[in-house]
């Protein structure tokens, strides 16, 4: 029995399922960033497989610059966060109505 | 074989440490799961011969990203069990798995079909972590450094946001505030200069 690129790809897909669903499904914003690094982490998934068995390697390459990416937006993310918790005491995505959208 | 076994292993355990992660009301849950998680994942880049990105994943998420949200999470206080108010689940579980299948298919249909050349083969003759090396610092130079200056700019963005002075921090006060400080601080400044 062998594992296959297709193999790989669809733990990455059933992955980036699971990661939409939670972005969905979360109110509670610090939950939700946990969702979406779940759905980064899928991505890479598919990029180093593609990299294995295309014997190339960009994928690869292309995995580290979202890890760096990655970093940067939980640093930003929750400094924002904080910023907000401070103003308001609460970090729930349903009272996020200022712009009345 | 065993990568057969390895594959099955690993990939129940992530997906079930992910769907926990999703899934529970516990903060304290989602965290360690989420962890857990992404050390399974590392095994994934292992078995794929990217080594160096695997180690990278075990350094930059479950220590530093970790690090990050344990700290965000004794800020927030949400060791509590979670109160989220939910209007319609089931549509989220479907819009969900539809989404994700288009993007796979999205993604997988030109390696179906075409023949994809490599453009930057691996070599035999180097191991991973030489063979990226090489790569990243000749063909990719430049979107490495771009992204430093994006670390960079986070990192600056990071500290200014949720810096230790808050009670003077330009983003929380109000626009009158902050022009009643600046007057009150600007005589003091061209003072200080002076000496």
């Amino acid at each position: 029995m062998e594992i296959t690129l297709a193999h790989y790809l669809v733990l990455s897909g059933v992955l980036f399922a699971i990661g939409l669903i939670g972005v969905m499904r979360r109110k509670n914003l610090l939950m939700l960033f946990f969702a979406t690094e779940i759905l980064l982490n899928a991505t890479n998934i598919g990029f180093a497989a593609i990299a294995h068995f295309h014997n190339d390697l960009t994928g690869q390459m292309f995995a580290f610059f979202i890890i760096a990416i990655a970093a940067s937006e939980v640093a930003v993310g929750l400094g924002l966060l904080i910023v907000w918790y401070k103003r308001t005491g609460k970090i729930d995505l349903d009272i996020m109505t200022s712009m009345r959208g | 074989m065993f990568e057969a076994i390895a594959f099955y292993l690993f990939a129940a355990l992530t997906i079930g440490m992910f769907t926990i992660t999703v899934m529970t009301s516990q903060a304290l849950y989602a965290l360690t799961a989420m962890a857990a998680g992404m050390i399974f994942i590392s095994a994934f880049f292992f078995m794929l011969g990217a080594d160096f990105l695997g180690v990278v994943q075990i350094i930059v998420y479950t220590g530093a990203v970790m690090a990050l949200y344990a700290f965000g999470m004794m800020f927030f206080d949400t060791t509590r069990t979670l109160v989220e108010k939910r209007n319609n689940p089931r549509i989220i579980f479907i819009l969900g798995v539809m989404a994700a299948a288009l993007i796979v298919f999205i993604l997988v249909s030109p390696i179906i079909s075409t023949h994809l050349e490599a453009r930057y083969p691996i070599e035999a003759a180097f191991g991973n972590s030489q063979a990226i090396g090489m790569i990243l610092f000749t063909k990719f130079l430049v979107p490495f450094e771009l992204s430093a200056v994006m670390l960079l700019v986070a990192m600056i963005a990071g500290i200014v946001l949720a810096g230790k002075k808050m009670d003077k921090s330009l983003t929380l006060m109000a626009e009158e505030e902050i022009a009643l400080m600046s007057a009150t601080q600007a005589p003091k400044d061209t003072e200080e200069g002076a000496h």
